[in-house]
């Protein structure tokens, strides 16, 4: 990428105190020793170093990789901040990049805004910018531009971030929701429900402990090489809020198409199963922060599902069921049971069952 | 998961649904009446619909959803008296997490915290103990809500509770008992079952033994039953048996968790901390002589009933709301005036729309509006 501004050369300040105050958000020195000590350090780029009011790109750059720009913000609240597999530095940089990626774009720069509580520790501040670095590392995206405010104690909780992700789509990939037909097959690339149940575990108010991890990842280098070997892959979406059931629906509603899944096809970590079993939740409705459901003909099943499982975060990927010509909007599901029910969309949050 | 998946195999369902269809095929049922039979517990609707029981089931047989929701059959107006309780600065609020949305006339539990109360959910009235022990300032109530299944734990925590003289914990009693239940709904006139599921978690605590009267008194078979799959496959089963060879008896399928006579511990703390109400009044069925119990006068202190004054007002159910014909089986959840139109899981008019043990809400949500049975068989 062409930087059209000159690096500025310059020493980054540091940070002395163990805690962000309120001075940390006025605009003055103390702003700025805590962006370069804890934002910049992390992020270091060639766009991000001239620190002007907005990261610049090359035009001409972008349009030799493709033909469209793919835009999308996303804002990240996630309590507790740490959590087994993760973190919400690790999460707002995923989370937009994979929002990029099924949309077939290549995710390219992430700005990120934050609000921080006062009283939160400047280390818990470097461990989340270091986490966000290393996010953004693995998925090959760079972190261009961004904001920081300091708002009075309990007008947040600790820290909330926004990212917005630039990505480029290529000449001739046009996948959409819409375009779901009857006999195509959908697949997911894993285990479902982790995320969820992994953070639900980590607030700790159910006593229960579980080695469940969060499976939060980011997706674009299994997107492109599904994309690379299985040209007629109609759409994906990741299944994060509302889990892999209210996915089904959008694209089932989209489409105008029915959809059926297959309970046993469906592939959820036994610890999930219990986890969701002792609370009455349903695995299918958890949130998922590395797992998307892709829509594809049912002549390129084999090759999705190979490139798929080619791939270390595709590893457990399955075909989980057929879209059908039945009501349009309407996902069913075959269950283990041998029954049939309806896989509707989540009311509002999923709430623990009395008995 | 071992203990669960053998009571969900798919190829044993096939034989329970084999026996059930040659069982129906000897009895000479009319078509139009099928043979009713009630689940009285709202975990067993739950899994009924989330295996799709009900469509494997021959045309013969319909189940009829019944009252064993708490949170269903909680009235607006104790709703309202939680509410009230909660928007107190000085108290911390837990409940269940599912009692959350209940409407009350005014507003949820969960409409009440976004406006300031502070309602924390819990998963056990443990829990909310160990709330009132961190916060010594605070005044903690326990949403006690439930049949004889939760009944124990409320008991349990507020014996603990007097133990460790823990002063700020207070139970808001809502706890509701099975027995005057059933046998309101058989002593309606429009009553049309022919046989029922006995709920197994209640049974756990109470046994078998207070069913009797189902089977002496009114003539109908009952079956205690599981709550996996196959146990309820199973237990229709039995209640069929029972209808063909002309007996009513009350039987257990749940044997490997249900002691006929009941659990001893549980009941004992039950009967140390809690009497029985007069009457209670439910969402749908109005009120019921001796269906509610609040705690004895020995532990008024930790009675939030006493301890806060609520406004106690009776709401009536709203006008329009069918539950208690759907709840009795004289209509199916669908037959309903008002059932996914003016009464949806987004603003539940009724009781059974509330939470989705509900026969509405399971129907709205695994059954769909348009309903037919074909729909919910496999092919």
């Amino acid at each position: 990428m062409n930087i059209a501004t000159p690096i500025r050369e310059r020493a980054l300040a540091k940070v002395h105190v163990k805690t962000v105050t309120l001075a940390h958000g006025g605009g003055g020195k103390a702003m700025k020793d805590l962006i370069d000590d804890v934002f910049v350090r992390a992020f270091d780029n060639p766009a991000l170093a001239p620190l002007e009011d907005q990261a610049r790109f090359d035009l001409a750059d972008l349009a030799r990789r493709g033909d469209r720009l793919a835009f999308t913000t996303d804002s990240y609240v996630v309590d507790p901040l740490f959590f087994p597999g993760g973190d919400i530095g690790r999460l707002a940089v995923c989370g937009t990049v994979n929002d990029l990626a099924v949309g077939g774009a290549k995710p390219l720069f992430l700005s990120c805004a934050a609000i921080i509580e006062e009283g939160v520790a400047i280390d818990l501040l470097r461990r989340v910018s270091a986490s966000m670095a290393q996010a953004a590392s693995e998925a090959g995206v760079v972190i261009v531009t961004g904001d920081t405010k300091v708002v009075h104690k309990g007008a947040c909780d600790k820290l909330f971030l926004t990212t917005s992700g630039v990505g480029v789509i290529r000449e001739g990939l046009d996948l959409g929701s819409h375009t779901a037909r009857p006999g195509d097959v959908v697949l997911v690339n894993g285990l479902l429900g982790d995320h969820g149940a992994a953070i639900l575990c980590a607030r700790g108010d159910m006593a229960l402990e579980s080695p469940i991890e969060s499976d939060c990842a980011p997706l674009n280098g299994l997107i492109e090489t599904l994309l690379a070997t299985t040209p007629g892959v109609r759409c994906m979406r990741d299944a994060t809020r509302g889990g892999v059931a209210t996915v089904l629906n959008e694209i089932a509603a989209a489409s105008q198409v029915s959809i059926e899944i297959d309970e046993a096809a469906t592939p959820i970590r036994e610890e999930v199963k219990a986890f969701s079993e002792i609370l009455g939740l349903d695995p299918l409705y958890l949130a998922n922060e590395g797992k998307i459901v892709i829509v594809a003909p049912a002549d390129e099943a084999e090759t999705a599902l190979a490139a798929l499982r080619s791939h270390p975060l595709g590893a457990d990927a399955q075909v989980i069921g057929q879209v059908g010509a039945g009501e349009a909007g309407r996902v069913t599901m075959r269950t283990v049971f041998g029954g049939r029910r309806i896989v509707d969309m989540l009311v509002g949050e999923q709430l623990p069952r009395i008995c | 998961m071992k203990y669960v998946d053998e009571f969900r195999d798919r190829d044993k369902a096939k034989i329970l649904v084999t026996e059930i269809d040659a069982l129906v095929a000897t009895m000479d049922i009319p078509d139009d009446r099928p043979l009713q039979i009630m689940e009285v517990c709202g975990g067993h609707t739950h899994s009924i619909f989330r295996y799709g029981v009900e469509g494997m089931l021959p045309k013969e047989i319909e189940l009829v959803h019944g009252p064993g929701c708490p949170v269903c059959v909680l009235p607006m107006g104790r709703v309202d008296d939680c509410v009230s309780i909660a928007e107190r600065p000085d108290v911390i609020f837990t409940t269940f997490g599912d009692a959350m949305r209940v409407p009350g006339s005014k507003k949820s539990l969960l409409q009440a915290k976004a406006d300031g109360a502070d309602v924390r959910m819990v998963y056990s009235p443990m829990d909310a103990l160990a709330i009132a022990r961190a916060n010594p300032e605070r005044e903690v109530v326990f949403f006690g809500l439930g049949f004889e299944t939760t009944m124990p734990s409320t008991a349990l925590t507020i014996l603990q509770a007097e133990a460790e003289g823990t002063s700020n914990f207070s139970v808001f009693c809502n706890h509701i008992t099975i027995v005057p239940t059933i046998k309101a709904i058989l002593d309606s006139p429009d009553l049309q079952l022919d046989g029922f599921l006995g709920p197994g978690h209640v049974s756990m605590v109470i046994g078998a033994a207070p069913y009797e009267f189902i089977a002496d008194h009114y003539k109908k078979p009952m079956v205690v039953a599981g709550f996996e799959p196959l146990d309820i496959l199973q237990s229709i089963w039995m209640v069929l048996k029972q209808i063909k060879e002309g007996r009513a008896e009350v039987e257990n399928q749940y044997a490997r968790i249900v002691p006929y006579e009941g659990n001893e511990a549980a009941l004992g703390a039950v009967a140390r901390v809690y009497e029985l109400r007069e009457h209670f009044e439910w969402r749908g069925l109005g009120s019921i002589d001796h269906s509610g119990v609040r705690l004895r006068e020995n532990y008024a202190g930790f009675d939030a009933e006493r301890k806060f004054a609520v406004p106690n007002v009776r709401i009536a159910d709203p006008s329009a709301c069918q539950c208690g014909e759907v709840l009795k089986g004289v209509i199916k959840p669908w037959q309903c005036k008002v059932f996914g139109t003016a009464c949806t899981p987004e603003q539940p008019l009724g009781a059974l729309m509330v939470s989705s043990e509900g026969a509405c809400a399971a129907y709205f949500q695994y059954g769909g509006q348009k309903r037919d049975r074909q729909m919910a068989a496999a092919p």
